[in-house]
């Protein structure tokens, strides 16, 4: 093993994962959200949900595949780069990942086909129960990776023999101590991402006028499940923040940039950390604010970096700075919720420029929010794989050379450059066309081999003109 | 803990051997269909191509990702030892699987550039299904190890051996794909479908032949296993069922009214080649090296997993079976969102 493999390694599994998390933190919000519209229209039988809905289908299908062949590359990542750590925590891990597997993706998978394309071909319950079951699929998803997740954040429920771990207790370790608050929080943000989504892309259609009524159901439904959403949010990271202090203290001192233990601790707004010398640069602090949000207490203890050695410490600026980035996004997030309800109250909402300006620009925060949220956990959690317990730099696959791993996130970098700038183009142009415009263009005839071939031909002009 | 666990390696091997197997004849003929779909005739001929494996494809993948995982639960010194080893050939496979899976979406989607994205269909599938083969050839070939970990080169798994094997995968997958589409289609695509299976099953029986020849010269205990006394007796169904599987496929492929019976066969000759290798290697799960007992996970981890998927496994393929009922019949060109 050579320490340039470990290296381009690390940033090859963050490449990759990087890319893939904006996926769920779509889809998963957005299959719920699917479902929902489609209990309404089942219920009400208002064609502004049936068009809502069909909009939304056309871009969580794009997003969806890409979520499905960026999430393929995952599991073989432990193999490839990752084989050490595949052999010490496959007996207690692998599991997990198979359940997923097991009650997830084939859920989402065959009731994914039923959703894209059946729509005329099964009777309209069983259409919404296939949109029900990929939303309840991508939920056993969330939970099943995040058990995973957490147990390598919070270990419990094994025996360590011969730098293996071996299972004693499978409800010790998929209900580890950090798994509760980080499904909540993580399931949330996915949420508070897909609702921001649809507020922006419904301010985007009210400001161009080009969708009615569909805009202005999007985007009050969006408002509604964000004003619950978003304060619950806050009170959810407070809470896996007190449980990162009990459990993960020294990932928790690297998020405040914090060096010594102390009581009475300042919270730091902002500050140049600094390894080196074990002190931050250009420090802004507030008295005892920090042991006020930490520990609820402005007498309470907070962890210093130097009570564990410099080996066992993460880089501070990373966990740090993507720490208040995260923050500072719910706080404006925050904002916008009380402006929105100020304007509503007004009886402006929908016509108020500037607002929905706004909107359509946090369409991207809740993707900032999750990157920097998962970006303050991951690197954290280091040196560690498993914390406190399996290195980092003892996971990675022994046979790999600099070169190899060189090469393969080269082609990484290449081939999710490509696929992600296309898809993203594609996406904005499904946004744009907006929801009502292709319920109009849609093929009317049902039936299982009715007016096959009249479609077909129809089809097969427009497939020549496009390709003429 | 567990006193009284019985022995679930054998069990875990034979699931797991079903689990690939399912992806193989899956994936398989999606992949076939994708390396097809590269010399269909005409536009609309493509279209009715991608429709007939569109809704389906996402679920024949999931068996990759489910082989993937059970691998790793139940045998983790295999995945440890297989996943490095092969670096390449499974970083090709993804990267073909990322464009060919993106290629479904983008294809309609973006006009301007729907050429690309149908070569891009074609080739990735056409990566994708060479570097799986190359990954059998591999396999079959043996690696390197050092305890409890691969310490080979990572292109030592490129030889002529497994490029054979890769070319070979492509004759069988466009077989399976083939098979595939003359279920599906009709008139002049199922003309078309017929002649495409008739080549690739040349190609196959020409690959059957080099890999049995190929193999037992390469390795003293696969020839042993084959060509000793009484094992030839034992074996001898193996190839005699290869010769009627064959002989099968053909007159399915010339008899103008069989709709199914291409497939079918095309999925017998594949269970047979699989059977094939099974019988070479069995009972070492890394070649050579080590056995499916000295591989397997704590018994606790089998059993934990094993308890899921007796429950999960069969709810799986029914709503499999179903939504490929959904979309059964010939394939249309209208469907769609």
């Amino acid at each position: 093993m050579s320490t340039s493999a470990l290296l381009l390694s690390r940033f090859q599994f963050a490449w990759v994962i990087g890319w893939h998390i904006l996926l769920p933190a779509f889809t998963v919000g957005m299959a719920s959200f699917i479902a929902f519209v489609e209990i309404r229209w089942l219920a009400t039988r208002r064609q502004a949900y049936r068009n809502i809905s069909e909009f939304w289908i056309k871009i969580f299908a794009v997003a969806f595949g890409m979520g499905v062949v960026t999430g393929i590359v995952m599991p073989f990542q432990f193999g490839t780069n990752w084989s050490r750590y595949a052999d010490a925590t496959s007996n207690v891990l692998a599991p997990l990942f198979a359940y997923e597997g097991l009650m997830a993706f084939f859920l989402e998978a065959a009731f994914l086909g039923v959703l894209l394309f059946g729509r005329r071909l099964v009777p309209a319950w069983a259409y919404t129960l296939s949109a029900i079951m990929v939303a309840v699929g991508t939920l056993f998803s969330s939970f099943w990776i995040l058990a995973a997740n957490s147990w390598m954040q919070t270990p419990r429920g094994y025996k360590l023999i011969d730098g293996r771990f071996f299972p004693t207790n499978w409800l010790e370790i998929i209900f580890n101590p950090s798994f509760p608050y980080r499904l909540a929080h993580t399931v949330v943000a996915f949420y508070v991402t897909t609702g921001f989504v649809v507020l922006g892309v419904g301010a985007y259609h009210l400001r161009r006028r080009t969708a009615g009524e569909e805009g202005r159901v999007m985007f009050s439904m969006a408002l509604a499940l964000l004003t619950v959403l978003v304060p619950l949010q806050v009170l959810l990271g407070d809470q896996q923040g007190l449980n990162t202090l009990k459990y993960q203290p020294t990932k928790l001192a690297a998020i405040e940039a914090h060096w010594d233990r102390e009581s009475r601790a300042p919270l730091t707004l902002f500050a140049i950390p600094d390894a080196r010398t074990e002190s931050n640069r250009f420090a802004i602090e507030i008295p005892e604010l920090g042991s006020l949000i930490l520990t609820h207490d402005p007498r309470g203890v907070v962890p210093g970096l130097k009570d564990v050695p410099p080996e066992d410490r993460p880089p501070v600026a990373v966990p740090f700075f993507a720490f208040r980035l995260m923050v500072g996004i719910g706080l404006s997030m925050l904002a916008i919720i009380a402006a929105g309800w100020w304007l509503r109250a007004r009886g402006v909402l929908y016509g108020c420029g500037w607002f929905l300006r706004t909107c359509e620009i946090a369409s991207v925060f809740g993707f900032l929010a999750v990157i920097a949220g998962w970006t303050t956990t991951e690197v954290g959690r280091q040196p560690w794989t498993v914390y406190g317990l399996l290195r980092t730099a003892d996971s990675v696959s022994p046979s790999l050379t600099g070169g190899d791993v060189g090469l393969s996130l080269l082609g990484y970098a290449a081939v999710y450059l490509i696929v992600y700038t296309i898809g993203f183009r594609h996406l904005l142009r499904l946004v744009r066309r907006g929801p009502g415009a292709a319920t109009a263009a849609s093929p009317g005839p049902s039936g299982r081999q009715g007016a096959t071939i009249e479609l077909l031909s129809r089809s097969t002009a427009l497939d020549r003109a496009t390709e003429g | 803990m567990y006193p009284t666990i019985p022995d679930l390696a054998p069990l875990w091997a034979l699931i797991l051997a079903f689990g690939i197997l399912l992806y193989v004849l899956l994936d398989g003929f999606d992949l076939g269909v994708g390396l097809l779909f590269g010399f269909a005739p005409d536009s609309a001929a493509r279209r009715l191509i991608i429709n007939s494996i569109s809704p389906v494809w996402d679920g024949n993948e999931t068996w990759l990702v489910l082989g993937a995982t059970g691998l790793l639960a139940a045998f983790p010194l295999v995945f440890a030892i297989l996943i490095p080893a092969l670096y390449f050939p499974i970083l090709l496979m993804l990267f073909g699987l990322v464009f060919r899976g993106v290629a479904f979406e983008f294809r309609q989607r973006d006009g301007e550039n729907k050429r690309f994205w149908d070569r891009a269909f074609f080739a990735g599938s056409a990566l994708a299904t060479f570097s799986q083969g190359v990954v059998i050839g591999a396999f079959i070939q043996g690696f390197q190890v050092n305890g409890r970990q691969f310490s080979g080169g990572s292109f030592d798994c490129f030889t002529l051996f497994t490029v054979m094997t890769g070319a070979a995968l492509l004759f069988g997958y466009g077989l399976l794909g083939a098979g595939w589409l003359i279920l599906k289609t009709q008139g002049e695509l199922q003309q078309w479908s017929r002649r495409q299976a008739r080549t690739c099953l040349l190609g196959v029986l020409a690959a059957f032949i080099l890999v049995s020849v190929w193999t037992p010269l390469m390795n003293a205990d696969v020839a042993r296993r084959w060509f000793s006394w009484p094992n030839m007796l034992y074996l001898s169904p193996v190839p005699a069922c290869t010769v009627l599987l064959a002989l099968a496929e053909l007159r399915a492929i010339r008899d103008a009214s069989s709709q199914a019976a291409g497939f079918l066969a095309a999925i017998g000759l594949f269970i047979i080649a699989y059977a094939g290798v099974a019988v070479s290697l069995w009972p070492m799960v890394i070649p050579h090296r080590y056995t499916l007992w000295q591989a397997a996970a704590a018994p606790s981890t089998q059993v934990f997993l094993l308890v899921g998927l007796a429950f999960l496994l069969p709810i799986i393929l029914m709503y499999s079976a179903w939504s490929y009922w959904v979309f059964r019949g010939k394939v249309r060109a209208d469907i769609g969102y």
